[in-house]
């Protein structure tokens, strides 16, 4: 990767442009950035703020309605507890996102410092981390998360949003760790490391000043990817039974709750998953453009 | 090749101890009290407690529990589901299910993935390329709690082209909208690794040579480059075996199918935490042991693994 950046710095002289710099201008050309940047922004503006997607509190429902089709105010018609379904699928934003990306921000913390002490110290350290990562890519994720969500949920008070974010983050950071190992290896070799080095900087100092920042791009790369997998994974731990929970809003449990009447309804099932199946494929997409953006190698 | 049994056995030993290690202790780490849980809301006499906790070992030590617990899943003894059947006998029942919806699964995908990647792989950028390419993307997305319940929806009721749900028996045809469904799953990725190793094997200098040999295309692509090309794609089987096992919960839920992901929900739903980790850990198992297999064939077709 480095070489492409030398070849690049060297042909546009006088300016002098960093990864980001070269990645944010690759990925200005690029559609599929652009289409998925703006399903991005949507998706966020409706998990921050709700209320200007509806004005019908998703929590208002009236057994009534139940089934009832759409109607001037209920674009998506009512569920089988007679709650508008537009609503509750906006509002289903929020817990998804929340939990998401929180939960990837905990497998990124874990990955990041499993990958950075493994990568930067070697020897022993190396073989003991690097195996005990070998041992969680043996346990089936889903089934991993079953088991942990199901012991984290345990509390019937809650509505499971902390357990599903622990879990996911804590059976998620593997691929992260990995990554960001060979990526310091690849880093803590290059000369200006070693230069730093001989000058007497630490190693705390040399692993976050000097290889951090350069082993970083394939590192966001794996998080945006993880964001879409979390997305699907909350939706999917609450479809079955061991997610979300209580007064909490998700796509999953909406899926879970409208599949049995699907006969009579297809709505209420049909609307949550085009926006789940949105939302993951808009970080998909995003981790696909960013990906070719931070490594020209893999176009 | 000795060798490198020898050393991937060693490996499969360390991960399979390792893996069972932490579902044991992400299940059983700090339970209130089962036994409690056991009797649910009744008192328990402290004679009662007595005999209970030395049948179910609770008064030993951590490790000394899951070297119980180990010792258990190697002599074929999973324990009890709370109903009081044995898991070894529900196992043994829903295992042929499962094991031929995801062999369906495996076919279905394996022949659209390589169909289709060699096709696209052949013609790159074109329109064939492109349009499956941005199929795959879309297949992607689909989480299979999206796709189950939306394929059953409109091609099992509103089409009716396939029965919505199978019986006892589960029957092909009865399966094969789960395995679609299932396949897809891993057909993405297989595809794009196909399409991959294609274009790539294209290039090669044996290719050029096998075409100066005058050899009709249909032959370079049919027997040179797809031989090659597919390498690759048998390693991704054995990570896909996690998946499909993992989609197989979700998948055999929506369409009732009584294998084992459609018991493990059961026991999910009905707070079985017996069943629950019986079930995990002997896929667990069967998981590691299918990636030890799929890793000893990549290495006997690939002789470059085994010198790594």
């Amino acid at each position: 990767m480095s070489d492409y950046n030398a070849v690049s710095t060297v042909e546009a002289p006088g300016k002098s442009r960093t990864l980001a710099g070269d990645a944010w201008l690759d990925l200005r050309s690029r559609k599929v950035f652009w289409i998925a940047a703006v399903l991005v922004v949507v998706i966020l503006v409706m998990a921050f703020w709700p209320s200007l997607f509806t004005s019908v509190d998703p929590r208002d429902c009236l057994l009534a309605r139940k089934h009832a089709g759409a109607s001037g105010g209920a674009l998506f018609g009512y569920d089988f507890q007679g709650c508008d379904v537009y609503a509750k699928t906006v509002y289903g934003a929020r817990d998804s996102i929340v939990v998401s990306v929180s939960a990837t921000l905990v497998a990124g913390l874990i990955g990041l410092v499993v990958g950075l002490l493994a990568g930067y110290f070697g020897g022993w350290l190396d073989a003991l981390l690097s195996r005990f990562v070998d041992v969680m890519l043996a346990i089936p994720f889903l089934l991993g998360a079953i088991v942990l969500a199901k012991r984290l949920s345990a509390d019937p008070q809650s509505n499971g949003i902390v357990a599903v974010i622990v879990t996911l983050g804590v059976l998620g950071w593997t691929t992260a760790a990995r990554v960001m190992r060979s990526a310091v290896i690849e880093a803590k070799n290059q000369d200006y490391v070693t230069a730093a080095r001989m000058l007497g900087a630490s190693p705390a100092r040399l692993m976050l000043r000097h290889i951090l920042p350069n082993a970083f791009g394939p590192f966001i790369v794996v998080l945006t990817v993880l964001l879409g997998i979390n997305i699907a994974g909350e939706a999917t731990l609450s479809y079955l039974g061991v997610g979300l929970k209580g007064d909490a809003i998700s796509w999953g449990l909406a899926i879970a709750e409208a599949g049995p009447y699907a006969r009579t309804a297809a709505g209420p099932l049909v609307w949550p998953s085009v926006f789940l199946a949105a939302t993951v494929l808009a970080f998909i997409m995003l981790g696909d453009a960013v990906r070719d953006a931070f490594d020209p190698k893999l176009r | 090749m000795f060798r490198y049994i020898v050393r991937r056995l060693l490996q499969m030993v360390l991960t399979f101890f390792g893996a069972t290690f932490i579902v044991y202790a992400l299940m059983f780490a700090n339970v209130d009290d089962p036994l409690q849980a056991l009797a649910g809301d009744r008192p328990i006499t402290d004679s009662q407690r007595a005999v209970l906790e030395a049948r179910y070992h609770l008064d030993d030590g951590f490790f000394t529990q899951y070297w119980h617990y180990v010792s258990g899943l190697l002599t074929g003894d999973f324990g009890q589901s709370l109903t009081g059947r044995p898991i070894s006998e529900m196992l043994a029942q829903a295992w042929p299910v499962t094991v031929r919806l995801a062999l369906f699964a495996i076919v279905i995908a394996a022949v659209i993935a390589v169909g289709a990647g060699v096709l696209s792989g052949i013609r790159r950028g074109g329109a064939f390329d492109t349009a499956t390419l941005v199929l795959t993307l879309l297949v992607l997305a689909m989480p299979i709690v999206v796709l189950a319940p939306l394929a059953q929806l409109v091609f099992g009721i509103q089409l009716g082209w396939f029965p919505p749900t199978a019986t006892r028996d589960a029957n092909l045809y009865e399966l094969l909208l789960p395995a679609l469904v299932l396949g897809t799953l891993v057909v993405a990725t297989e595809l794009r690794v196909t399409r991959t190793s294609v274009a790539e094997n294209l290039r090669a200098d044996y290719v050029r040579t096998a075409r100066a040999k005058g050899l009709a295309p249909k032959r370079v692509i049919g027997v040179h480059v797809l031989r090659n090309s597919l390498i690759p794609v048998i390693t991704l089987i054995g990570v896909d075996i996690g998946a499909l096992m993992s989609g197989a919960v979700v998948t055999e839920g929506v369409f009732n199918i009584p294998g084992v992901g459609f018991n493990l929900l059961r026991g999910i739903r009905t707070e079985d935490g017996p069943l629950v980790v019986g079930f995990v850990s002997v896929l667990v198992i069967v998981f590691l042991v299918i990636n030890l297999i799929v890793d000893l064939l990549y290495a006997a077709l690939d002789p470059r693994i085994r010198y790594e």
